[in-house]
């Protein structure tokens, strides 16, 4: 469900509407002092609005300036106002989603079973940690949980947006539950594992609404060199009065507040917020919850990525990858019997099987089939015999031996050393047999996923490294790595291999990032600076990371490192662009100023601008309507593709520090000319 | 041009084997000159009961300093008010008055000298040596410590150990300007420079007149003036005067002199940061590296920075007067007005752009006398104070400044900005925002306090544009501690005396607080890993930003008042 919104436009009109009263109620100082920068302008724009009521109020005889005031304080008023609306309107599109979470966090009766065994309905919004529930068939899971009991399908839909029920049982790495979703079939007991209002759920809603949304370092940072260019320029502001009037020149109250509104940061002021918002959405349509903005940012400085092999890296499911004969049988022949056995199995090895033989140019071969042998635990073989009394069979090389010679069959010499070669290379090998004959081994070989290597490159273009941690035997191991394109790999990994490699790679001073699901990947998750859990995962995994993957996709880590990146390049960009914007404002609004008092400085407009007042006006515009135009970008963050750290540097200091120069001479030159006619119509 | 550019390469040479010796030092390596200095600062150390090998973490090593400091000060300050004594006084100069004795111990303290008295008539030599050439090492020495200290919180080797204040001062002194300033103090004195204890002479010239000429130990104070980026001349016309500076080879060698330290520091930081490259294989062919990658960024800044101002100063007054001009005086040698014959306006713009960015403050011409321009430049090299700056505090902005660009240019490339292995974060850059608020803070303030009280307004001496640029200029110098006077402002006045006297010890010892701060605040942390995707801080781009951002900051900062200033005056006199 929240998946499936993302190709959705960034507005709509329902969060317009919403996000326009978010922004004049966010006018409130009370809420604005949290923002100085564009607190500021709130009482610029409250000091001009008492000029036009009482333009003498600081000067005498100023009654002419009212007409010049009252615009100054519309445009200052716009100023706050496009600013908040960048924020609501982030706000807004994280709680259309909350709302739609929240919908299924109905109030549930939960039924509790008691110590004496009996059962109590009761409101689940009652059930505390520990206690014991039964759900069945049809029924709503009432809080997070663990299975202690059952087996039973559960619709995740809620959650995750994936509507294919997912299996859940007691023990194991599949025995977490989490409230709001519904069970599909048979029914289970659950241990409740968090409080109301603590749930898994309730900590998304929190997080999509933005309600729980703390400053991440960063922001704090960059929120400290903001506050302090604009203590510098109300340093500047303020001693330039007096300074000014030493030089002959006087300044009106409305003009220096609108220098002072120009120069200050107010582009990256007004959208800082909605930047945050917006990264953090735009990781929540990835179907990634992050626990905290934090976390997102810790993924843009992630220099080693930890990554299992199984199931991130490779399908996990063994495929058949060669056909080795033994004793002198014809290869095609081990082929054709192999391809017979999996003509009705259903798992992955019987479907490999058959897709090799035909990628080898066999066809697929029609017989008379009498009965089938699926798989089991016991036989540890499949296959099946035909109409003609042929049994045919693969399984593993024990199972299949026995099997041979409880037939009165012969081992072939060298079926051996093929079961050995097979296994030395890290495969499992089937053993086929056709009657009393072993015709040879299928290599069974696990794959790496289509596209691996490519993502591993982009991860290298960005300077992360990757390792491979996996269970496997190093020559697997090294076979994998070289063909996915990891950079390195830890072979026979225990789980505390796993956190010995993350501790060395942190002392050697770098951000680690790991993915994992298991209960046992548990404190390498908690010792990783970024953690991705899998929400498939156990309920001690999720807790231990600092993000849970709805969709349970491993690789999906990539994807948050972009986002993490691309929510710093906007702010610095944006940062960037604001205060090279400072350079034309000021060629505009300085001449302005001195030039009816020192008319030689009129060198100084090269902007060529109309009169001093619709210079100043048409700075003071631009720098309003600059922030509206940037929402789209503040939203969608910059355009970020992997490259080196120069090269990324210098694109964006073009981009955003050259065109942050340009823009508004050019701007501002556009609405001079727009305005300055009005001006002489209103006779200021 | 020719001897400006002669000079600027013999710089480069010099410059490169003193940051090496600086290097050493600093780092405590062996020098060839230790088997003469060792047992020289044994016995000081001795004596003054130090052990050099205690460990000082940033806030002791800064007490230690502020300590010293006051201390220096106090008994300065007695001297001042006491030396009418006839001791060290065949003038028979008189007692300091307060106000004046208040700024003129804060002036040398903090490494201004800016003199709001005339040396020939304020000042008994006993001043003169015991008080202003003793701080003239100690103040710089103080800086040096301070700057050494600050590099070794950004290498960050130990947690809390950022060397011992004691130790460092002694060795800067001892080992860089003791020697220096007797090489240069004998030149000097070789070049014409007075070095005596006799009274003034009255001569009859021959007109008949009554000429007082001064004596006195001035090139033991012109040496160390210079080499220390001290810049309080013996006399009130300071370097302009044949007496400090009586030839082309002895301006050359007080321009050399005020510009080695700071340079060296630059090399010295540069080494001190760079980590010990493994040779990749015998075959590799080692590459002379004498800047350091950080250092060379740094240097290039400054250099770069300092070259843009030398030609608007050097075109400027090139131009000469357009008013002058209007009344049949030629300006075809440039503006001559208050420079020395013998310097011409090459010479005296180098002198001028070195002495403001250097923060040195000694001065060769009248700057009150420069083209607005020419004075612009002036002005805003000390509003900057990080183009080289004097006795490694330039050094110390300049790095206030890459670690605001490192912010900036890391959020570009998507990481949480780290400059030499550091994470930048909120901590960091709350003190790099209060650093680089404190100097508007100082300038525009005491400036803006100028304007509008009487006694502010009673010390300038011209109407104006050119008298606005008189406080600022004043209050530019007090801040950036330079010390160099615009002159034309009548500064001894209460007024003057204490508002500078606050801002040269604000723009001093605030700066440094926060600045070893920010060190102590790096060292902690832990050292980030540099990978492909980190910001390269030795890299064009970043050098280019760098300069860049100082520009907008910095500049933009004092654009409007500078615009009513000599930016204003120019373009009325051009019209």
């Amino acid at each position: 469900m929240i998946m499936k919104q993302s190709k959705e436009k960034i507005f709509n009109k329902e969060i317009l509407i919403q996000a326009i009263k978010g922004a004049v109620l966010k006018l409130n100082p009370k809420y604005m002092i949290k923002n100085p920068v564009m607190f500021v302008v709130e009482i610029g724009f409250l000091i001009t609005f008492l000029l036009t009521i009482w333009p003498s109020l600081f000067e005498a005889n100023s009654y002419h300036m009212r007409t010049y005031n009252i615009i100054v304080c519309i445009v200052l008023l716009a100023t706050v106002l496009f600013a908040n609306f960048a924020e609501a309107i982030a706000e807004g599109r994280g709680k259309a989603q909350a709302q739609s979470l929240k919908q299924t966090q109905k109030d549930t009766k939960a039924r509790l079973v008691n110590k004496d065994g009996t059962e109590t309905i009761v409101d689940s919004s009652t059930l505390r940690k520990g206690d014991v529930v039964i759900v069945s068939v049809g029924e709503l899971i009432p809080n997070d949980g663990e299975v202690i009991e059952g087996v039973a399908t559960v619709d995740e839909s809620a959650i995750t947006g994936e509507s294919a029920p997912v299996v859940r049982e007691s023990g194991g790495d599949f025995c977490s539950v989490t409230g709001g979703t519904t069970v599909v079939s048979d029914s289970l007991k659950i241990r409740i594992t968090s409080d109301p209002g603590n749930s898994f759920l309730d900590k998304m809603i929190a997080l999509v609404e933005g309600a729980s949304r703390k400053k991440t370092p960063n922001e704090i940072a960059l929120n400290t060199l903001l506050v302090s260019l604009t203590i510098i320029f109300l340093i500047v502001i303020t001693t330039l009065y007096p300074i000014a009037s030493y030089s002959g020149v006087s300044l009106s109250i409305a003009t220096l507040i609108a220098l002072t509104v120009c120069l200050i940061p107010t582009t990256i002021g007004g959208l800082l917020s909605a930047i945050g918002i917006a990264g953090m959405d735009r990781v929540t349509r990835f179907n990634v919850i992050a626990m905290s903005g934090k976390a997102v940012e810790v993924c843009g400085d992630v220099d080693t990525m930890i990554l299992d092999k199984t199931g991130t890296i490779t399908f996990g499911n063994r495929l058949a990858s060669d056909f080795l004969p033994v004793n002198n049988i014809e290869k095609s022949e081990l082929i054709k019997n192999a391809m017979i056995t999996s003509l009705y199995d259903e798992t992955p090895e019987g479907k490999s099987t058959l897709e090799l033989g035909k990628k080898l140019g066999y066809d697929v071969p029609t017989v008379q089939v009498k009965e089938t042998f699926e798989f089991s635990a016991q036989t540890r073989m499949s296959g099946l015999d035909l109409e003609n009394g042929t049994k045919i069979r693969k399984g593993a090389s024990e199972a299949i031996s026995k099997y041979i010679i409880s037939m009165g069959g012969k081992i072939p010499e060298d079926l051996q050393s093929k079961v050995n070669e097979v296994a030395s290379l890290g495969g499992t090998p089937l053993t086929v047999c056709c009657d009393d004959t072993i015709l040879g081994v299928i290599y069974l070989k696990d794959t790496v996923k289509p596209g691996m290597k490519e993502r591993f490159e982009r991860l290298r273009a960005i300077g992360i490294k990757t390792i491979m941690c996996t269970g496997d035997n190093p020559l697997t191991a090294a076979t994998i790595a070289s063909e996915a394109g990891v950079d390195d790999f830890v072979a026979e990994c225990t789980p505390e291999d796993k956190i010995a490699v993350i501790k060395k790679e942190q002392d050697k001073g770098k951000i680690v990032a790991m993915t994992g699901d298991g209960t046992n990947d548990a404190p390498a998750l908690a010792q990783a600076n970024v953690g991705l859990a899998m929400n498939s995962g156990t309920a001690a995994a999720k807790e231990a990371a600092n993000m849970v993957d709805l969709d349970s996709d491993p690789t999906k880590i990539l994807e948050v490192v972009e986002i993490g990146k691309q929510m710093l390049i906007t702010r610095g960009s944006l940062t960037t662009f604001s205060v090279a914007n400072d350079i034309a404002k000021y060629f505009a609004i300085i001449p302005a100023m001195f030039m009816v008092a020192i008319p030689q400085l009129q060198v100084l407009n090269i902007m060529g601008l109309a009169t001093p007042y619709s210079a100043i006006l048409s700075a003071l515009i631009f720098n309003a309507i600059i922030i509206p135009c940037l929402i789209p970008l503040a939203m969608k963050g910059v355009t970020y593709k992997p490259m080196s750290s120069e090269k990324l540097l210098r694109r964006n200091l073009l981009i955003y520090g050259l065109g942050g120069v340009i823009t508004p001479f050019i701007g501002i030159k556009i609405i001079d000319l727009l305005v300055n006619p009005i001006l002489n119509v209103l006779g200021v | 041009m020719f001897q400006i550019t002669a000079t600027l390469i013999i710089y480069m040479l010099i410059v490169i084997p003193m940051g090496i010796y600086l290097y050493q030092i600093a780092t405590y390596n062996k020098t060839f000159a230790d088997p003469v200095f060792n047992p020289i600062d044994n016995v000081i150390y001795k004596i003054g009961g130090i052990n050099p090998k205690e460990g000082m973490n940033w806030k002791k090593y800064l007490l230690a300093l502020l300590v010293t400091n006051g201390v220096m000060m106090i008994l300065g300050y007695i001297v001042l008010r006491v030396q009418s004594i006839s001791f060290f006084n065949p003038n028979g100069i008189e007692n300091m008055e307060s106000s004046l004795s208040f700024n003129t111990i804060i002036s040398f303290m903090t490494n201004t000298n800016l003199q709001h008295y005339s040396g020939e008539s304020g000042l008994s030599y006993l001043s003169q040596m015991a008080v202003i050439t003793f701080m003239m090492f100690v103040s710089a020495a103080s800086g040096y410590a301070v700057c050494v200290a600050f590099v070794r919180g950004l290498v960050g080797k130990t947690k809390d150990n950022m060397g011992n204040f004691y130790s460092d001062l002694i060795r800067i002194i001892t080992r860089i300007l003791l020697p220096l300033s007797i090489i240069v103090g004998l030149f000097l004195v070789w070049q014409g420079v007075p070095q005596n204890l006799s009274a003034n002479i009255t001569a009859t010239t021959i007109e008949g007149t009554y000429q007082d000429i001064a004596m006195g130990p001035v090139a033991a104070l012109e040496s160390i003036k210079h080499i220390g980026t001290n810049g309080g001349g013996f006399f009130g016309a300071n370097s302009a005067t044949p007496f400090e500076n009586p030839t082309i080879w002895s301006n050359l060698a007080e321009l050399f002199s005020m510009m080695i330290l700071p340079g060296a520091c630059v090399i010295m930081f540069g080494k001190m940061v760079s980590k010990p490259k493994k040779p990749v294989n015998a075959l590799c062919k080692k590459k002379l590296d004498f800047f350091g990658s950080e250092g060379k960024t740094l240097f290039i800044a400054m250099s770069v920075i300092f070259l843009v101002g030398l030609g608007i100063c050097y075109t400027a007054e090139m131009a000469g007067n357009p008013a002058l001009e209007s009344v049949g005086l030629s300006q075809s040698m440039g503006s001559m007005e208050g420079k020395e014959v013998r310097f011409g306006v090459s010479q005296s713009a180098l002198f001028t752009t070195t002495t403001t960015s250097f923060t040195t403050g000694t001065v060769n011409n009248m700057h009150d006398t420069l083209t607005p321009l020419g004075g612009f430049v002036a002005m805003l090299h000390m509003m900057l104070n990080l183009v080289f700056g004097g006795k490694g505090v330039g050094l110390m902005n300049m790095v206030i400044y890459v670690l605001l660009t490192v912010f900036i240019c890391g959020l570009m490339i998507g990481r949480t900005p780290e400059y030499l292995g550091k994470k930048i974060e909120g901590k960091e850059m709350k003190l790099v925002a209060l650093s680089i608020i404190i100097h508007p803070l100082l300038i525009l303030g005491f400036s803006a306090l100028a304007v509008t009280t009487s006694a502010g307004v009673a010390g300038v001496s011209n109407e104006g544009f050119h008298g606005l640029s008189q406080i600022l200029y004043e209050f530019a110098s007090s801040a950036a501690n330079n010390g160099s006077g615009f002159e034309g402002l009548a500064d001894n006045s209460v007024f003057f005396n204490i508002t500078t006297g606050l801002a040269m010890f604000f723009g001093r010892y605030a700066s440094i607080i926060i600045q070893l701060a920010i060190a102590g605040s790096l060292m902690k942390k832990q050292h980030v890993n540099e990978s492909s995707g980190t910001l390269k801080t030795s890299s064009m781009t970043f050098t280019i930003s760098l300069i860049l951002i100082i520009y907008i900051f910095a500049a933009l900062t004092f654009l409007p008042v500078l615009c009513l200033g000599p930016v204003a005056e120019h373009f009325v006199l051009w019209g």
